[in-house]
């Protein structure tokens, strides 16, 4: 990715082989995915909000470097269940999260995890681009610089550019990188919090429907920027948007009414689910 | 007839007017034609044109009234009263009759001035006679124009409404005006003290002395107006009001807003901003009777030496006063701040203090800036702590322990006891008040664009 006109070519032809989803594609992926070891893996969690409980005893595996998208309708859980992944739900006062979720085989939930440490390692990616009101540079720079792992100088600018070049963003902002960040198109600015998402080296990355606040050129990007970071990171996203799941995912985790229905390949899931209410739910029977 | 029997007599008219239209208006309605408007609106519209007028000419009059019979009481003065005398001893006859009139004799009143009491009562009586007719006639009048105008196409609802815009509009203006004449007055006398003294002189000149010779053999040093060192200690209270208050309001605002509970947030905001119900001159006791002899035992523990009045009690004290405004304007720049920054700063593995220090306050700043510039304003304007707590004497000084004076002190000092308003001693006062106003003007436009930008930000 040396200048804009090869990404932009490359989108084109990474959204088109992924909404064509010839059938070789699908085969290399289902194959590829045998390969790749478990990363997370969460048994029996439930999330309570108050008296009232949001999920029940979800267990899942989440395999490493692949796109792991959790699908269902509105207010099924899935989002409830991506912020147990970094214990965000802790920010929450009322919430309360039982059970076990493993990251590399350590529960992030053991009293002598910090949940900010843990944060670090877990990035997240939220439904509405929300850059700080800094410049484009000090948002990548923000986390490095608060976990030490960079002073400012030439370090700090390594990071920046390598974050901004995986992000795809940095032909779009190299010669603006102390304008603010907030001055970003919404699509500059989802790719932009990626980017900072990135700039503190994490393994996992979580997106909350990254792209739902995103026109579809945004989302294309965005949508071929998550296939390139499947390289090196673990990804979970929550989507709405079944196609959405089918050209970025490689599994697909069907949430419903707190409930984890159905986990398969995204292939498999999409053209022969095994549950009744996940085929009504991919048929657009309700949802 | 007192006016406000007359006010009550033009309120029974107007509802006699209301009664009078809805009742004709149904009678049209009830002979079935089709009304414009639902016979209330008639009725209002008669009251209203029965009440306003009769009411604007009451108060008209009232306000006329007495200078136009002063005008005939010296006209009617033999000549040798009033030719070749100033105004001042004009008005002090006025004054000679009104009393003689009030039935307050002192001493033996020469006949012309006896005489003219006698002619100021008959004028009296005449003047609220009239008053009287002249209402009444223009209520009964009112009345009788608006029904003639009453039919079953006129548009009584839609004239109700303009009459009624009419009076809010005039009410604002009223408001406005007020403000202008307020400023008028101070510009108006400022201009007389500036007259005399040069302003220059009075804005850059080091030496506050306005005391001065009441006679001219009278051993006194001529007065000094160099402002400097009062504007010093009104700006150097102020810095030890905000050195208390932007702390202590910033840090509890940060902490009602990101730390404390729901409970613990409902009990304790409230019990802040009752520290700005509190009556200012509470605060000056605490300041003079708790504050400033605690500090100065305190110091003289430590071998200092305090001034009873120090800068630090009434600085101190005053910054008390505005913790709550410094709150309550951080409380809503930092809630103000969207959620999803908060997000944004958790998800990268800031802890709370680092996402509040980092995220937060450069978020809110504008807003927090806004408010710390309103404290501001507040504080320099304040003027009963300083009165009660603060000292007299202008020293340019920088140590709070020593005892400074500010402008509103200086401007109370100058305005209290006998005053006449011709000497630069108490002219001296609105120049200080015209500078003051000035400045916290000043404050208070780049406060609130300060504010405004910042909302544009977020909504």
């Amino acid at each position: 990715m040396t200048t804009l006109d090869t990404t932009e070519a490359s989108g084109m032809i990474m959204t088109k082989t992924a909404e064509d989803t010839g059938t070789l594609a699908k085969t290399a992926t289902a194959a590829r995915a045998g390969e790749h070891e478990t990363k997370i893996s969460a048994s029996a969690v439930s999330v309570f909000y108050g008296e009232k409980q949001a999920l029940f005893d979800v267990t899942i595996d989440i395999p490493a470097r692949q796109v792991m998208a959790f699908i269902g309708p509105s207010g099924c859980g899935k989002s409830t269940f991506l912020r147990c992944i970094n214990r965000m739900n802790d920010t929450i006062d009322i919430c309360s999260v039982k059970g076990k979720i493993e990251i590399d085989g350590a529960n992030i939930y053991d009293p002598k995890i910090d949940p900010v440490l843990l944060r670090a390692r877990v990035g997240m990616v939220f439904q509405k681009p929300n850059p700080f009101p800094k410049s484009i540079y000090d948002n990548i720079a923000y986390g490095p610089r608060i976990h030490g792992v960079a002073k400012a100088g030439s370090a700090m600018d390594e990071i920046v550019e390598t974050s901004l070049q995986r992000a795809g963003l940095w032909n779009e902002v190299k010669d603006r990188l102390h304008e603010p960040g907030t001055g970003l198109s919404g699509g500059q600015q989802q790719r932009l919090c990626i980017a900072r998402a990135i700039a503190v080296n994490p393994d996992v990355i979580l997106m909350d429907e990254p792209c739902s606040a995103l026109d579809p050129i945004a989302t294309a990007k965005v949508e071929e920027l998550i296939d390139e970071l499947r390289t090196r990171y673990t990804i979970v996203i929550v989507t709405h948007s079944m196609q959405q799941a089918a050209r970025v995912s490689q599994k697909a985790a069907f949430f419903h009414l707190g409930n984890l229905i159905e986990v398969d390949e995204t292939d498999r899931m999409f053209t022969n689910p095994t549950d009744q209410r996940t085929q009504d739910y991919i048929t657009g029977r309700f949802g | 007839m007192s006016v406000s029997l007359l006010f009550a007599i033009v309120l029974v008219l107007a509802l006699v007017g209301y009664f009078l239209g809805r009742a004709n208006a149904s009678g049209l309605k009830a002979s079935g034609k089709n009304l414009h408007s639902i016979p209330p609106y008639h009725g209002y519209y008669i009251a209203l044109w029965c009440g306003l007028p009769a009411f604007v000419l009451v108060l008209v009059w009232q306000a006329a009234q007495g200078s136009i019979i002063d005008q005939i009481l010296i006209a009617g003065l033999p000549s040798h009263l009033t030719e070749g005398t100033s105004a001042a001893r004009v008005s002090l006859i006025l004054g000679e009759i009104k009393n003689v009139a009030a039935g307050r004799v002192f001493g033996t009143p020469e006949p012309a001035v006896i005489e003219a009491a006698e002619h100021y009562k008959s004028l009296q009586s005449t003047a609220s006679l009239a008053l009287v007719a002249c209402t009444l006639a223009v209520a009964v009048g009112g009345i009788a124009f608006a029904r003639a105008r009453l039919s079953p196409d006129f548009r009584a609802r839609n004239r109700v409404d303009g009459i009624l815009r009419g009076l809010l509009i005039i009410c604002s203006v009223l408001a406005i005006l007020t403000t202008l004449g307020i400023i008028l007055s101070l510009l108006i006398e400022s201009f007389a003290f500036f007259s005399r003294v040069p302003v220059l002189s009075f804005l850059f000149g080091m030496e506050w002395s306005p005391q001065m010779a009441i006679r001219s053999d009278q051993v006194a040093a001529e007065g000094a107006f160099g402002a400097v060192p009062v504007f010093w200690g009104t700006i150097f209270i102020s810095a030890i009001a905000m050195f208390v208050a932007l702390p202590v309001g910033l840090f509890s605002a940060i902490y009602l807003v990101e730390y404390a509970d729901k409970r613990v947030r409902s009990f304790v905001k409230p019990l802040l901003e009752i520290l700005a119900g509190i009556p200012t001159i509470v605060y000056g006791f605490f300041a003079v009777l708790t504050v400033a002899p605690f500090i100065r035992e305190f110091g003289m523990s430590l071998g200092l030496d305090v001034a009873s009045n120090s800068a630090l009690a009434a600085g101190g004290v005053m910054g008390i006063m505005i913790i709550p405004f410094i709150s309550s304007f951080s409380d809503d720049a930092i809630s103000a701040v969207p959620q999803s920054m908060r997000d944004g700063a958790y998800a990268l593995g800031a802890t709370k203090a680092e996402t509040i220090r980092q995220v937060l306050l450069p978020a809110a700043l504008p807003g927090i800036v806004g408010g710390v510039l309103l404290a501001v304003s507040r504080a320099i304007g304040e003027t009963m702590i300083v009165v009660m707590a603060a000292g007299l004497t202008a020293t340019l000084t920088a140590n709070p322990l020593e005892g400074v004076t500010t402008v509103t002190v200086q401007i109370v000092t100058l305005l209290i006891g006998d005053t006449e308003f011709d000497s630069p001693k108490t002219l001296a006062a609105f120049g200080l008040g015209l500078v003051l106003f000035i400045s916290t003007l000043v404050l208070n436009i780049v406060a609130l664009q300060v504010v405004k930008r910042y909302r544009e930000r977020y909504e």
